[in-house]
């Protein structure tokens, strides 16, 4: 393809993007001179490079929407809805024919006569009728104006496009219009300071520089070694110069989120007019930059939760101004930086997510049945739209809601290592939070040796690194029927061996005693923790990712391999493959669930049920509790003076999380005597606390006693009698209340969104 | 049959192998390798080839040949390919060896097994047969990675 038709192409196309937002922006300020002029020169531009090229039909199009656009800027027009879809379309037309450019060389068959005739209606509407509205029914002025806009073209394209004609033209425009010359001049300016750069030759630097951090690795182990002050001093300043170099390479990588976040006004707009709802987007920290591979993989979600907001989250004006709230709906989308990450998150006002609505669509849809559902907490429900398949939308509609959603938007955010949580709260909105990593070629990793051999763990997956003394080794590693278990703060966390996992031969290893100590790293794969343990937890360091070849592809336990500083290769471990092949995840996600219903029906509607772990505690009023031991994670004991408010809620703060504490005198409140007070102060100077969490959420239940861990078979006596009590069973054969874990949250929720702060005192 | 007429050979347990000399980026002494456990079989490990991280694959294994003898260190023919270089071990290097299409002839019937895949025919030379590679072929693992995981 000729060169100057592809710089156009690259021009123009960047160009539209721009317009696309401008568009939008012009529609909330139509007043504003500056967007219409800068519309207008973009349109222009393109029209002026199209005719040079001998584009024709491209530029017929660009020419009724410079027409159009002209009569705009004069005033003689005012925006309104109908023009801007018109002119949105227009760009839509152009986008096209771009791409069949691109394709073909050239601007395609079609000849967009329709459009072109929308376009010049629009012109006239409000004025008398123009005969034949062509290029020369619009108003003298807008036709005077044009050819010498028309000379001005080149000059307001970036110098970089060489010999174009007529630029002597740009000393007129300028002489007539002098603050336009201004603008112009000052956008030549800037443009002279940066150049357009192949996206390959970026890649390939950034590949050197992973060499050059890999060499200089190699560097400071060996001057470590030398203690020579001649080598130590270079080796230092490499190291210092190898950072900084690292850096700004990256830098290069980086771009605005606003590349991507820019496209959605227009989104939002289209999906808003076709579904008659009115949005403002509000969007913050735009500037925040990542890897250009990461925006590319994170646009398709993005827009697909974007959509999705205000196609099914926002109501229509007529619903809002009956639920109380103001006609328009707000999408707000901000991105920062933290820790490391980059974290985006969309919000709404919308109506949230009706978990009925997933419930019944679930069940229908046969992905649980009803008993299971009645069993799943609020957040669970929620959790359900990331499966495959599903999507509540009670209309199909051509913009969303085909069933290919929000699985697709995890699987995305996932295979670039990122995480999405979903909040919803009804009535109010829904909150989707995005954490992603800022890039994924060069990333911090501990380095684990197992069997003499050295293997990478990427830091993220970390919890935390343990080692376990000898002499309690016995004491903390214990096993449940043969299956490893580490006793950590009181929970037991499965333990899997790496040399086993691996299948090391034990040839290398150093013999270990039952007594010898043990080093464990605490991974996070998927919301399940569990421990590794290797045989030496050795530095962290930065490390390049390198893929393997496909002969090992097949291998989900690596991720990758990297080179060490002693120019060693070591292996990096994929902590969700290792947690797979060591059955960790399979049987949590998948089974979990299953289970979890088994245990629920099991005690609910048979009597003659399997035996079950109960812990057994005295409730308000001495009554007696109990919950299956499976959903308690640990019992704590906390100072009372540690307790914390927040919003009418006790929280407490527990292992660098708030902790949400729930009282049971207050959310079983039917039969509680009436001395009880919700908010009265905490009377005894410690709380026993039953920690309990389901898949993203923990709370704590406060209770009075902790009495006993019993196995029973839990024999039903009676339903259950009042809320957040499944039902009452003979245990150790005295009648025991089944605390409803979903059910108490549930009120516990509608207790804190009550009005006052203390509504849950309702005496 | 391979284009080119220009082959690399190199020995494995005495018998004379080449693969076309296009796809060969480079010939080197051997550089020590990382053991991937789980890995196929044919796979040996991963070696770092000046920053480059390539796979090696045991020619010996690939080719159904008896085992390297313990401490010999195979020397790594580097091929390129669409998915990265990845290394051959074999035993000893030989010649640049420029042959016709008269001397090409399949392989006998009654070569059977998978090595059949890899063999695209021999070159008669005065004093041996050539054995013809197909270097892709060469380079997969024959069987689906963790087939054969634990050794």
């Amino acid at each position: 393809m000729d060169d100057l038709i592809k710089e156009f192409l690259v021009e123009s196309n960047e160009n539209l993007d721009r317009l696309d937002s401008e568009l939008v922006k012009l529609e909330t300020d139509p007043s504003s001179h500056d967007l219409i002029s800068s519309i207008f020169r973009t349109i222009h531009t393109i029209k002026g490079s199209c005719g040079f090229l001998g584009f024709s039909k491209l530029e017929k199009v660009a020419h009724v929407g410079e027409s159009l656009l002209s009569r705009l800027r004069d005033g003689k027009l005012s925006l309104n809805l109908e023009i801007t879809s018109g002119l949105l379309s227009m760009v839509d037309a152009i986008r096209i024919m771009l791409g069949k450019i691109q394709e073909t060389d050239q601007d395609g068959e079609e000849t967009y006569q329709e459009l072109i005739e929308a376009l010049n209606r629009l012109q006239t509407v409000g004025q008398e009728p123009a005969p034949k509205s062509d290029a020369k029914s619009p108003a003298k002025e807008a036709t005077k104006a044009r050819p010498e806009e028309k000379a001005a073209a080149p000059a307001a394209e970036p110098p970089s496009k060489p010999g174009t004609p007529a630029a002597p033209a740009a000393t007129s425009e300028e002489s007539q219009s002098a603050p336009r010359g201004q603008e112009e001049s000052r956008a030549r300016s800037a443009a002279s300071e940066t150049i357009r750069v192949d996206v390959h030759l970026l890649d390939r630097l950034m590949n050197l520089v992973g060499e050059l951090v890999l060499t200089r690795n190699q560097i400071a182990q060996y001057s470590a070694r030398q203690s020579d002050p001649n080598l130590a001093s270079p080796a230092q300043q490499l190291n210092l110069l190898t950072s900084e170099l690292q850096g700004e390479v990256m830098k290069t990588r980086m771009q605005p989120i606003s590349n991507v976040f820019d496209k959605f006004p227009r989104v939002v707009r289209d999906v808003a007019t076709a579904r008659g709802k009115h949005v403002l987007v509000e969007m913050d920290g735009k500037e925040t930059e990542l890897d250009r591979s990461l925006l590319e993989a994170i646009k398709d979600p993005l827009t697909h939760i974007v959509r999705n907001s205000v196609d099914h989250g926002i109501e229509t004006p007529e619903q809002r101004a009956a639920a109380g709230k103001r006609p328009e709906g707000h999408l707000k989308l901000r991105a920062c930086h933290e820790g490391g990450q980059v974290l985006i998150e969309i919000t709404d006002d919308g109506a949230g997510i009706d978990t009925a609505r997933v419930k019944s669509k679930a069940i229908e849809r046969g992905v649980i049945t009803a008993q299971h559902a009645g069993r799943m907490s609020e957040q669970e429900l929620l959790n359900l739209v990331f499966l495959p398949g599903f999507s509540t939308a009670e209309k199909v509609t051509n913009l969303s809601g085909r069933g290919v959603g929000m699985d697709v938007v995890k699987t995305n955010i996932e295979r670039v290592n990122g995480t999405v949580d979903l909040q919803s709260f009804p009535g109010k909105g829904t909150a989707i939070k995005i954490k992603i990593p800022l890039t994924l070629a060069i990333i911090r990793a501990v380095i684990v040796q197992s069997r003499g051999l050295r293997f990478a763990i990427p830091q993220v997956n970390i919890q935390e690194l343990v080692r376990v003394d000898g002499e309690q080794v016995q004491a903390q590693i214990q096993s449940v029927h043969g299956v490893p278990v580490y006793r950590m703060r009181g929970q037991l966390l499965p333990l899997v061996y790496l040399s086993q996992e691996l299948k090391l031969s034990d040839g290398a290893a150093p013999q270990r005693g039952q007594n010898e100590a043990r080093n464990i790293v605490v991974l996070q794969a998927n919301d399940h923790l569990f421990g590794l343990v290797v045989d030496e937890i050795n530095d962290s360091e930065e490390i390049v990712v390198k893929p393997l070849g496909k002969q090992l592809r097949a291998l989900k336990i690596f991720a990758g391999a990297t080179i060490m500083g002693d120019g060693k290769v070591a292996l990096i471990l994929d902590v969700v493959g290792l947690a797979q092949n060591a059955g960790i995840l399979s049987e949590a996600s998948d089974r979990a669930l299953e289970e979890k219903s088994a245990e629920m029906l099991a005690k609910e509607e048979d009597g003659r049920g399997q035996k079950q772990t109960f812990l057994l505690f005295s409730g308000p009023d001495d009554g007696r509790m109990a919950l299956p031991l499976s959903l308690v994670a640990r019992l704590e004991e906390f100072s009372a003076k540690d307790v914390e408010k927040s919003g009418g809620e006790w929280v407490i703060q527990y292992r660098g999380k708030i902790l949400p504490l729930i009282r049971l005198e207050v959310v079983l409140e039917e039969r509680r005597t009436r001395r009880r007070h919700g908010n009265k102060a905490i009377e005894p100077s410690s709380l026993q606390v039953l920690v309990c969490h389901d898949e993203n959420r923990t709370i704590g239940i406060i209770v009075e006693q902790i009495l006993d861990i019993v196995e029973d078979r839990a024999e039903v006596k009676s339903p259950s009698t009042r809320e957040g009590v499944q039902c009452a069973v003979v245990i150790n054969d005295r009648v025991t209340e089944l605390i409803d874990i979903p059910a108490i949250q549930r009120i516990a929720e509608a207790n804190r969104t009550l009005s006052s702060e203390h509504a849950e005192v309702i005496d | 049959m391979e284009p080119s007429r220009q082959f690399c050979t190199f020995y494995l347990d005495n018998l004379m192998f080449g693969v076309s000399l296009e796809r060969v980026q480079e010939v080197i002494r051997y550089l020590e390798l990382t053991e991937i456990p789980l890995a196929p079989r044919v796979v040996s490990g991963l070696m770092n080839l000046r920053g480059q991280i390539v796979t090696g694959i045991d020619l010996r294994r690939r080719l159904d040949l008896p085992e390297r003898e313990e401490g010999k260190h195979p020397m790594n023919v580097v091929i390129r390919s669409t998915d990265g270089a990845v290394s051959l071990l074999v035993d000893d290097i030989g010649d640049v060896v420029e042959v016709t299409d008269e001397s090409f002839e399949r392989p006998p019937e009654t070569l059977q097994g998978k090595v059949r895949d890899v063999i695209v025919g021999v070159h008669k030379l005065d004093k041996q047969l050539l054995h013809v590679l197909d270097t892709d072929r060469a380079c997969e693992t024959a069987e689906p990675a963790g087939a054969d995981g634990a050794r």
